[in-house]
C-alpha cells in the first residue's frame, strides 16, 4: 500500500474534500463510499487523532509523565500530547494523551463474527412473543441431578439478573417456572407437560465424573421418550465446562457458556420459538 | 426550615396509616413463625462460631438435628440447653459436634426442666446481646475521638474484589479519597446460600463472602484508616437473603455501622418465600436497632425493573413499608437509609425535575430519616462521557435536596469494576457538585403548584391509592396477597412457594426464643 493509492484517506486529504469520482454508489445512495484503509478522525480527515486515559503505578513527577509519553510512543501515537496529569494517592498518577495513531486500519480484514441469531432488547423480545405466538412463552428451568448450584440458572431466570440485565422473570411475555436445585429428571419431564413448556433450560456447575454429560443426556433421552417426535420443548443447558459445538452430541438444542447473559438466552429463544410462521416450521 | 414541598398533611397520614394496616397482619405472621435461620442466628448469639471440614457450620448441624428429633416450633434453645443440662455434651460446641454425628438425642424438657433450661439458654445468648452492646458503645466512643464526616451527605463508595486482603487496601484507600462509608458488595448468589461461609475467604465471584471473619478483618482495618484520617469510617454489608437474621446478628458482633436489609427485596428479586423473608426481616432489624445500626433499603431495585416515572410511587409505598416494619422492630428515625435513585430516562423532557421531585418528596415524607440516594445504573450506556455528566446531575440533586448517604456513582458503571481513576473522577465529581452547589438547599424553593410540587404530589396520590389497593385484598394479609398477585415490580410470588420455604416453622404456644425476648425487652441478662 502507497500513500498515492487512491483507496486510502490520506490521498482523499487535504486537496480533495470530494469523494473520489467513480465511487461505487452505495445501496441507500446517500452514503458516501468508504476507503479500504482508514484512521481515526479527530477533526480532519486522516489526522489519526486518538484520546486514550490511563493510570501508571508511579508517583506524580517528571519522570512519570516521561513514562505516560514513552507508553503512548509504544501504542503507536506519534506525536503524543500529555494534556493532564494528576496524582492518585502517593503512588499512582492519571494521564489523558491525545496523539495521532500511526496505525492504519484496512477494513477488507475486518471479520464480523455473526452470532446465529440477533440479540434483542427486552421489548423487542415481548413484542416478538406477542405478536408471533399470540401467548406467553413458558420456560421451565431446573438444576438437575445432585447438582445445588442455581447460581447460573438463577442469574438467567430471576428477575435480579445478571451483568446488569434483567433475567428472564422480567420479561412481561416469558412464564418463567424456577424449580431449583436437585430436581430429579422426571418431576422435570412432568412439569414440562404440565406448564406446557415450549423451552425447558437445564443448568450444570459440577462436572465431577463427568456428572454434568450424564445429566444432560440422561434429561434430553427422557424428554425425546416422554413427547411425541417434532413436539420435544426446546433443549437449552447452561455452565461453566460445556465443550462447544457438542449441543447435538448431548441430544439437546444450544449450550450457553460462561458469561451468558439472560439478554442473549431471551434472544435466542425468541429466535427458535417466535419466528415469522413460514420460518418456523423448521422446528 | 419551612418545608419545600406543599403537601397535604392528611394524605401523608392516611399514607402512613394505611402502611400501618398493610404492615400490621404481616407483623402477627412474623411473631407466630420462626425460621431455621432465626434459629442460628440465636445460637450464633450464644458463642456457637465454626464449621466442620466440608465447611458446613457447627450452627446449621445442631438447628437441622434439633429439628429431626423433636422440630423447631418450640426454638431451638430449649432443647439444646435441655441437652446441656442432662451432660449430654460439656459445652455448646462439644455438642453440636457430637451431633452432627447423631450421637445425641434431643427432647422438649417439661415442668422444671423446661424452665431451667430456659434460664440456661437466656444466660448463654444474653453474652451475645451484651457483646452487641459493647461494640454500639464502642462505635459511639469513636465517632466521638474521631468525629463524624464534615458534610452532609456521607459519601459511600463500594468495594468488590472477591477477595478479603485485597478489598482491605482498597477500602483503606477509598477512604483516604474521601469516602465515609464502605461497602463490601457480596459475592454473587450469597443471598440463596442457606448458610453463613467461615473464615477469610480470598475467592467470590462479583464480590467477597460476608463471614463473620472478613467482618472483622475489614472493620479492624477501617478502625485504623479512621483513627489516621480523623474521621470514623462507616463499614456496610449486606443483611439479606436466606440468612439475613445471622448475617445481622454477626453485624452486630463486630461493629458494622450499616445493612442493607429491605423488607420485600428478597421476596421480588431473589424468589425467597415471603413469610421466610418478613420472619428474618423482623428478627434482623431487632438486631440492628439494638447494635444501633443504619439500615439501607432497597428501593433502587424498583426502579432498574420498571419505568423510573410510571413506578415512582412504588418507591414511596416500599418506603413507608419499610418505615412500619423498621419501627415496629424498634429501629428510630436516624437508622432509617431509605432508599431511592436517579433511574429516570435522561432522554425524557424534564427528567432532572421529574428526579427533584421525587427526591424532595422522599426528603420530606421522612424529614429525620438519612435518606440514601442512588446513582443511575439503568440509563449509563457505556458512554462514559455521558455517564460522568449524568453523575453530576445525580449528584446535584443530591445537593440540592439534602440528601443524608450518597452512593457515589461510577461513570464505567455496566463496563468495568471500576478502575483507580474512575473511584478518583467520580470522587472529584461528588466533591465539585457539593462544593459548588451543597448551598443551594438554602436558595431552592419550588414554586406552590409549579411542576415540581405538582409532580410530588401527584406521586404522593399514586401512593396512596396503590396502599388502599393493597389493603382491600381479601385474607387474612392483604400485603401477602398483594405481592402474590404481581402488584410489586411485575412478580407474583405465592406466599407458599420460593426458596427457603421448607425453613418456616409455625411457633408452638411455648415457643422460646431468649434472644427475641431480650430485644423485645431491651434487657441485658
Amino acid at each position: 500500500m502507497t500513500p498515492q493509492d487512491p483507496r486510502t484517506t490520506d490521498s482523499a486529504m487535504p486537496l480533495d474534500p470530494m469523494p473520489a469520482k467513480g465511487a461505487k454508489e452505495s445501496g441507500g445512495g446517500a452514503r458516501k463510499a468508504t476507503p479500504d484503509i482508514i484512521r481515526p478522525y479527530g477533526d480532519t480527515t486522516g489526522d489519526g487523532m486518538v484520546q486514550v486515559s490511563f493510570t501508571l503505578p508511579v508517583p506524580h513527577d517528571k519522570r512519570a509523565e516521561g513514562a505516560a509519553l514513552q507508553l503512548a510512543a509504544k501504542m503507536g501515537l506519534e506525536p503524543a500530547l500529555l494534556v493532564h496529569a494528576k496524582a492518585m494517592g502517593p503512588d499512582f498518577t492519571f494521564f489523558v494523551v491525545y496523539g495521532s495513531a500511526k496505525h492504519l486500519v484496512d477494513l477488507r480484514e475486518v471479520k464480523v463474527v455473526e452470532r446465529e441469531f440477533p440479540l434483542l432488547t427486552p421489548k423487542d423480545v415481548n413484542a416478538a412473543i406477542k405478536s408471533r405466538m399470540r401467548r406467553k412463552l413458558v420456560v421451565v428451568g431446573a438444576c438437575i441431578g445432585t447438582d445445588a448450584h442455581t447460581v447460573g440458572i438463577d442469574a438467567i431466570l430471576n428477575i435480579k439478573g445478571f451483568a446488569g440485565e434483567k433475567g428472564l422473570e422480567y420479561y412481561r411475555e416469558i412464564k418463567v417456572v424456577n424449580l431449583g436445585a436437585q430436581v430429579l429428571v422426571p418431576d422435570l419431564v412432568e412439569r414440562a407437560r404440565a406448564e406446557k413448556a415450549d423451552a425447558v433450560m437445564v443448568s450444570q456447575v459440577v462436572t465431577q465424573r463427568d456428572a454434568h454429560i450424564h445429566n444432560t443426556t440422561a434429561m434430553s433421552a427422557a424428554f425425546r421418550e416422554a413427547y411425541p417426535a417434532g413436539q420435544v420443548p426446546l433443549l437449552v443447558v447452561g455452565g461453566p465446562r460445556f465443550e462447544e459445538g457438542s449441543a447435538p452430541k448431548l441430544g439437546v438444542d444450544r449450550i450457553f457458556g460462561r458469561g451468558t447473559t439472560p439478554g442473549e438466552v431471551a434472544s435466542y429463544l425468541v429466535h427458535e420459538l417466535a419466528q415469522p410462521k413460514a420460518t418456523q416450521e423448521k422446528r | 426550615m419551612k418545608p419545600l414541598l406543599d403537601l397535604d398533611p392528611v394524605t401523608v397520614r392516611k399514607a402512613r396509616s394505611l402502611a400501618r394496616k398493610a404492615g400490621r397482619p404481616v407483623v402477627k405472621l412474623a411473631q407466630s413463625h420462626t425460621t431455621v435461620s432465626v434459629e442460628r442466628a440465636t445460637l450464633r448469639l450464644a458463642g456457637l462460631a465454626g464449621a466442620d471440614h466440608e465447611r458446613v457450620p457447627w450452627v446449621n448441624h445442631l438447628v437441622d438435628r434439633v429439628r429431626e428429633d423433636v422440630g423447631l416450633e418450640h426454638g431451638v434453645t430449649t432443647p439444646v440447653w435441655d441437652a446441656l443440662r442432662r451432660g449430654e455434651a460439656d459445652d455448646l460446641l462439644t455438642l453440636a459436634q457430637k451431633s452432627a454425628s447423631g450421637s445425641v438425642s434431643f427432647r422438649v424438657p417439661e415442668g422444671n426442666d423446661a424452665t431451667r433450661a430456659r434460664k440456661a439458654a437466656r444466660t448463654a445468648v444474653a453474652r451475645g446481646i451484651r457483646t452487641i452492646d459493647k461494640q454500639r458503645a464502642t462505635r459511639d466512643r469513636l465517632i466521638k475521638r474521631h468525629g463524624d464526616p464534615k458534610q452532609r451527605p456521607w459519601i459511600y463508595l463500594i468495594v468488590a474484589t472477591g477477595d478479603i486482603y485485597e478489598d482491605i487496601p482498597q477500602a483503606q484507600a477509598a477512604a483516604r479519597e474521601g469516602a465515609d462509608i464502605i461497602a463490601v458488595i457480596r459475592s454473587t448468589g450469597q443471598s440463596l446460600l442457606d448458610y453463613v461461609p467461615e473464615g477469610a475467604t480470598r475467592e467470590g465471584y462479583a464480590g467477597t463472602y460476608a463471614t463473620q471473619e472478613n467482618f472483622r478483618l475489614m472493620r479492624a482495618a477501617l478502625d485504623e484508616t479512621s483513627k489516621e484520617l480523623g474521621r470514623y469510617i462507616r463499614l456496610t454489608n449486606y443483611a439479606s437473603g436466606l440468612c439475613m437474621p445471622e448475617i445481622a446478628a454477626l453485624a452486630g458482633l463486630e461493629r458494622l455501622d450499616m445493612m442493607l436489609n429491605d423488607s420485600m427485596y428478597g421476596i421480588l428479586f431473589r424468589d425467597i418465600n415471603p413469610i421466610r423473608t418478613f420472619v428474618d426481616q423482623r428478627f434482623s432489624r431487632q438486631v440492628h436497632a439494638r447494635a444501633g445500626i443504619i439500615i439501607n433499603t432497597g428501593e433502587d431495585n424498583y426502579l432498574t425493573t420498571a419505568d423510573a416515572v410510571e413506578a415512582a410511587h412504588t418507591v414511596t409505598v416500599s418506603q413507608l413499608l419499610n418505615e412500619y416494619f423498621a419501627k415496629e422492630a424498634g429501629l428510630e428515625d436516624w437508622q432509617l437509609g431509605l432508599g431511592h435513585a436517579f433511574e429516570i430516562n435522561p432522554e425524557i423532557p424534564d427528567s432532572f425535575r421529574m428526579e427533584l421531585a421525587h427526591a424532595l418528596l422522599a426528603r420530606q415524607l421522612f424529614p429525620d430519616a438519612p435518606l440514601k440516594w442512588m446513582p443511575p445504573t439503568k440509563h449509563m450506556t457505556g458512554d462514559v462521557f455521558r455517564g460522568y455528566l449524568l453523575d453530576g446531575f445525580f449528584n446535584l440533586v443530591g445537593a440540592m435536596t439534602g440528601q443524608g448517604i450518597l452512593l457515589v456513582g461510577m461513570m464505567t458503571e455496566a463496563v468495568v469494576t471500576p478502575f483507580l481513576s474512575d473511584r478518583d473522577l467520580a470522587l472529584q465529581n461528588v466533591r465539585y457538585v457539593l462544593g459548588a452547589a451543597g448551598g443551594l438547599t438554602e436558595d431552592f424553593h419550588p414554586p406552590r403548584d409549579g411542576f415540581i410540587q405538582t409532580r410530588a404530589r401527584q406521586v404522593l396520590g399514586e401512593a396512596v391509592d396503590l396502599l388502599d389497593a393493597i389493603t382491600s385484598e381479601p385474607g387474612k394479609a392483604p400485603l401477602l396477597e398483594a405481592i402474590g398477585d404481581g402488584t410489586f415490580g411485575l412478580m407474583k410470588r405465592p406466599a407458599d412457594a420460593g426458596k427457603g420455604l421448607d425453613g418456616v416453622v409455625e411457633r408452638a404456644p411455648e415457643y422460646d426464643n431468649p434472644a427475641i425476648t431480650m430485644l423485645e425487652e431491651g434487657a441485658t441478662k
